[in-house]
């Protein structure tokens, strides 16, 4: 859809404490009918079975107040904000700052990240969620190398990591294969995965690739419940090994870590060395994705983002393009998913869900397509204003969901609005994503 | 008339349901030579293209290629990218298709793809960082930076694609499609929307292609004055059909022409063009 | 072929409930060029609103059932109109000139909302209702002792799916409204200038689509007698991939889609095995996608370059 703007100017806006209020007023009365039986009824099944309901007309009230009260001040906010004009918002001295912040920005959050463990020793939790951010960071880079730089839509990129973390869990319950043995396989069945969907889809276009993707990703999460036999179905696999540090396990036995170095054994030795476990493998990711922009596959993805048909047209053979695209960022996908395995100990279906997907797929886009930083800044705002959160308890997905519309609507390019470029003459300038294409497929 | 021709094209055929938008085209390309193809709005030169580059399939007929050395490619039975990668033809788009996020230098590197893919190994070389493999790097940034010279953009390398004046985007493509190191170029309207100035630019750049690269160019133009001053050869259509074909100067005095850009009758065309002389 | 017959009416059935909200899918995808993730879960305030306004209609003393139906039917899908009204409103509209992701994560953040805002304002249990259509015709006495059977229930979700696809496509054939929406699907910046008001046409595809979409919830809930928080997020991708299969912004596409979608469930489940019916219906979209990369009746899509 191309259509270009068609509205009247946001100068035409018209002001005044009238127009305020009527708007407000339209807005409550909106709100009014929108929870008068949602809010305002509430049912239950009865002791009997049958339903019962009771009345919540006091709530309703209140909710119907304070979308009139909200509505008026955030009329009146714009009106002090005046019309919003993106560019020129920012004064000059102000981006300059944020480029040199920007700059520095990485290498800080780099250093900050190896002294965590350090820093918080002594606090499992930070720990703990240290882990899940770092998992996450790991998928979005993966993630990114299909929907940043290929500009393909995934819709169903959990597939992959349940594959891995599946291939994992079961090579190594029923064989014994040590973890060291299954990264790489995990990561090399998921990629085989990756090729086998992605080999007769890619040549769709558009949204019809991404529920191409998201029903692949329901067939395996159904699978996998359905599968009894073989995964356990919804009850999961467990007992999972733990990873050894090559070989050597970090328990409280004698041959464990703790005793061979003379240490006394202590339980935050596995979550640090699982911390930098997946720091050392988001990095991984993280390396071989910069490294791969910087050679023809890597350009050749970006420019398939940019247009599929000038890319035919310079001998670029875009189905096996787009298939490695796929493969490496499915790849990544696996080996996140063994390392989730390894970490939760047991994994079940319902760690797999389209939310997952949506989720990585926020943090992508939110990261500003394409870039590095961008989605590892987003992993850790999205997971850690998540946990924030937790403290809201069932309003949480609740908040989270109008968290990331208004992310959307606040930065629909994302936190990183620049490409970098992959090589250059004299001037290693920043691309405005304005001119960045986002691809059809 | 067996002369070096790289290019034939024989009873060109492509229906769109009913609509035939190439009727029975057959015209040759010399080697090493300018042939240009023109026709008024419509008349089927875009889709003569996207046959010849493996966009459309030919409804049917033949379009036969011969490189320097001999050897023939029928170019009907390859598709999309396997002409530009395996029979080395080359070709612009009549509404600019630059690659608008990536700098003009990367847009030259895209272009280079193929060279560059065997270089790294298939990438497993160039993610070692192999010493053969920064070298192949390095001799395509300097054919880039060439070609960036010879166009004039060599001062706005780093400047993204989409930025660029239109006039240079025009030159970028040209300058991408030559970084495929093509045998034939073709061009759809570069001239297009470029000024007297510009256009007479273009003019040296394409000669300078075909005299220094040894490159055959087809070339697609509205613009008579560029038409005129470098084709060595003349193709006319009108409604998928070739009316006329020859030298540049004869092809300007045949009247069926005149009729065609005129859309009179043939007969009225003579009969303006005998009552003007 | 009496248990095949049963089947072929049970798929139908749920073809329908799938159509109605394809149906809603298509018609913002044509126009808006979005995948409205939060349809599923408007279906799902359909289903809801259509309980709730029951149960008020019956403890008010209400009696004659199909006055109770008229009522609720006409209350739901005002109501969920307002709420996809609403979303386009909040959650589309300023991404509408945005680039394609955002309004899609958008309206995936608007579904979790959605979903979270029925678990948290209705509760997380299932809420059953007594069966309210009861009765139905043996319409043949099979030799085995199975009867083929059509309840009154499955006959009133296909005459009602039948006479709002008959009312909706004169609405958008026949009247101002669709052929304002036929043009914004065809170029909005062409139809803007031409004098359409594209933000109303649009807002108006949003509530049209709702409201079928609270039909389907109505028709769901009478059916299975059942309606939960959750049941937004299986049905909307089912009936998504319903559209696409049809061919995604084709309106009879989104129908034929949605049958074929109903009747490959239950056949699966009939005659294979029922834990693998999704993943029947999922595979075979993607068997149809690659044979026909636009769907059954989507429109070639013609590169031009
Ligand atoms: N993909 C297509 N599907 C249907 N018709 C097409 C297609 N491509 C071209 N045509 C038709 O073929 C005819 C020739 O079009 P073409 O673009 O080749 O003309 P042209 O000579 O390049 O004109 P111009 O000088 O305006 O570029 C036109 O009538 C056009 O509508
Ligand atoms: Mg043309």
């Amino acid at each position: 859809m191309s259509a270009t703007s068609a509205r009247p100017s946001p100068a035409a806006q018209p002001s005044g404490s009238a127009f305020i209020l009527k708007k407000a007023l339209i807005s409550a009365l909106v709100a009014l009918v929108l929870f008068s039986l949602m809010i305002g009824i509430r049912t239950e099944a009865g002791p009997q079975g049958g339903l019962i309901y009771w009345t919540r007309f006091g709530d309703l009230a209140a909710l119907v107040g304070t979308v009139f009260g909200g509505s008026i001040i955030v009329e009146l906010l714009r009106q002090w904000w005046g019309p919003v004009d993106k560019d020129s918002i920012v004064p000059k001295p102000v981006q300059s700052a944020f480029s040199f912040a920007g700059r520095w920005l990485a290498p800080a959050l780099l250093v900050f990240t190896f002294l965590v463990p350090v820093i918080f020793y002594n606090q499992r939790y930070i720990l703990d969620l240290s882990i899940l951010v770092l998992t996450y960071v790991m998928l979005g880079w993966g993630l990114n190398v299909v929907v940043g730089l290929a500009g393909l839509l995934d819709l169903g990129y959990v597939a992959f990591y349940a594959v891995g973390a599946y291939s994992y869990a079961l090579l190594a319950t029923n064989f014994g294969l040590s973890f060291w043995v299954c990264l790489p396989l995990a990561g090399i069945l998921a990629a085989f995965w990756g090729v086998l969907l992605g080999f007769p889809v890619l040549r769709l276009r558009g949204d019809y690739l991404a529920i191409v993707t998201l029903a692949f990703g329901e067939i395996i999460r159904l699978v996998i419940i359905n599968w009894q036999s073989l995964t356990g179905g919804p009850n999961g696999v467990s007992g999972i090994p733990r990873p050894t540090m090559f070989g050597i396990p970090l328990t409280p036995g004698d041959d464990g870590l703790a005793a061979k170095l003379g240490i006394e054994f202590s339980p935050t030795h596995r979550l640090v060395f699982l911390f930098y476990l997946i720091l050392a493998m988001a990095l991984l990711t993280n390396w071989v994705t910069i490294r791969l922009r910087r050679l023809p596959i890597g350009r050749a993805w970006e420019a398939l983002r940019e247009d599929e048909v000038a890319c035919r047209a310079l001998g670029i053979n875009t189905t096996t393009t787009k298939l490695t695209a796929f493969a490496t960022g499915a790849m990544f996908g696996g080996f996140a998913g063994a390392f989730f395995a390894t970490r939760q100990g047991f994994i079940s279906p319902e760690s797999f869900t389209f939310q997952e997907s949506a989720l990585v797929l926020a943090i992508v886009v939110l990261g500003g397509m394409g870039s590095q930083l961008g989605v590892a800044l987003a992993a850790l705002c999205m997971i850690g204003g998540f946990e924030l959160f937790r403290g809201l308890d069932q309003y949480r997905m609740l908040v989270f969901g109008m968290a990331m519309v208004l992310l959307m609507i606040w930065r629909p390019r994302g936190l990183v609005g620049h490409r970098a470029p992959t090589v250059f003459l004299e001037r290693n300038q920043a691309i405005s994503s304005d001119l960045v294409k986002e691809g059809h497929g | 008339m067996s002369g070096d021709h790289i290019l034939t094209v024989d009873r060109l055929m492509m229906r769109f349901g009913g609509i035939v938008a190439v009727n029975e085209l057959s015209f040759t390309a010399e080697r090493r030579k300018i042939t240009a193809l023109i026709g008024p709005n419509g008349a089927g030169k875009t889709t003569v293209f996207n046959c010849i580059t493996g966009f459309y399939r030919p409804s049917g007929g033949a379009i036969r290629l011969v490189h320097d050395d001999g050897r023939m490619i029928q170019l009907e039975r390859l598709n999309d990218f396997r002409i530009s990668k395996q029979a080395k033809v080359a070709r612009t788009f009549q509404n600019i298709r630059l690659f608008p996020g990536m700098t003009a230098l990367e847009n030259l590197m895209v272009a280079q793809h193929n060279a560059l893919m065997r270089a790294s190994g298939l990438t497993v070389l160039g993610l070692l960082g192999l010493p053969s493999w920064r070298e192949a790097e390095k001799r395509a940034i300097d054919l880039a930076r060439t070609w960036l010279d010879r166009v004039g953009l060599l001062d706005r390398a780093d400047d993204a694609a989409g930025n660029l004046p239109y006039g240079d985007q025009r030159r970028l493509e040209i300058a991408r499609a030559m970084c495929t190191e093509p045998a034939l170029l073709c061009l759809d309207e570069p001239a297009a929307g470029l000024n007297a100035r510009e256009s007479g630019g273009l003019n040296e750049l394409l000669l300078s292609i075909r005299n220094e690269q040894g490159t055959s160019i087809l070339l697609i133009e509205h613009d008579m004055s560029v038409v005129m001053e470098i084709s060595d050869h003349v193709v006319v259509m009108d409604y998928g059909v070739k009316i006329a074909e020859g030298t540049p100067q004869a092809v300007r005095d045949d009247p069926k022409v005149i009729a065609a850009y005129l859309g009179a009758d043939e007969e009225e065309a003579i009969a303006v063009m005998e009552s003007g002389t | 072929m009496d248990y095949f017959a049963q089947q072929l009416i049970n798929g139908l059935v749920l073809g329908s409930i799938y159509g109605l909200i394809a149906i809603g899918y298509t018609m913002v995808y044509g126009i808006v060029g979005m995948i409205n993730f939060a349809h599923g879960d408007i279906f799902m305030i359909g289903g809801f609103i259509a309980l709730i306004s029951f149960l008020v209609l019956v403890s008010l003393g209400l009696t004659a059932i199909p006055l109770i139906l008229l009522i609720v039917l006409l209350v739901s899908m005002a109501i969920t109109a307002l709420y996809g009204w609403t979303i386009e409103r909040i959650a589309y509209r300023p991404l509408r000139h945005s680039f394609r992701l955002a309004p899609m994560l958008s309206a995936i953040g608007m579904s979790f909302v959605l979903t979270n805002f029925s678990q948290v304002s209705q509760g997380a249990r299932v809420k059953p209702v007594p069966p309210i259509i009861t009765g139905g015709y043996t319409l043949h006495e099979g030799s085995q002792g199975f009867a083929v059977q059509l309840s009154n229930i499955q006959i009133m979700v296909v005459l009602a799916t039948i006479v709002v696809l008959a009312l909706f496509t004169w609405l958008v054939s026949r009247t101002r409204l669709g052929r304002d929406m036929r043009a914004c699907e065809q170029d909005q910046t062409m139809a803007a200038l031409l004098g359409v008001d594209v933000d109303r046409t649009i807002s108006m595809t949003f509530v049209i689509g709702a409201a079928l979409a609270a039909v389907a919830g109505m028709m769901y809930l009478l059916y299975y007698g059942l309606v939960d928080f959750f049941m937004g997020f299986v049905a909307g991708i089912k009936a998504f991939t319903a559209a696409v299969l049809g061919g995604i912004g084709s309106l009879p596409g989104a129908m034929l889609g949605g049958l074929a979608i109903g009747l490959i469930e239950t056949f699966w489940s009939a005659y294979f095995s029922v834990e693998y019916k999704d993943v029947a219906a999922f595979s075979i979209l993607i068997v149809v996608l690659i044979f026909m990369p636009t769907g059954l009746l989507g429109r070639p899509e013609v590169e031009k370059v």
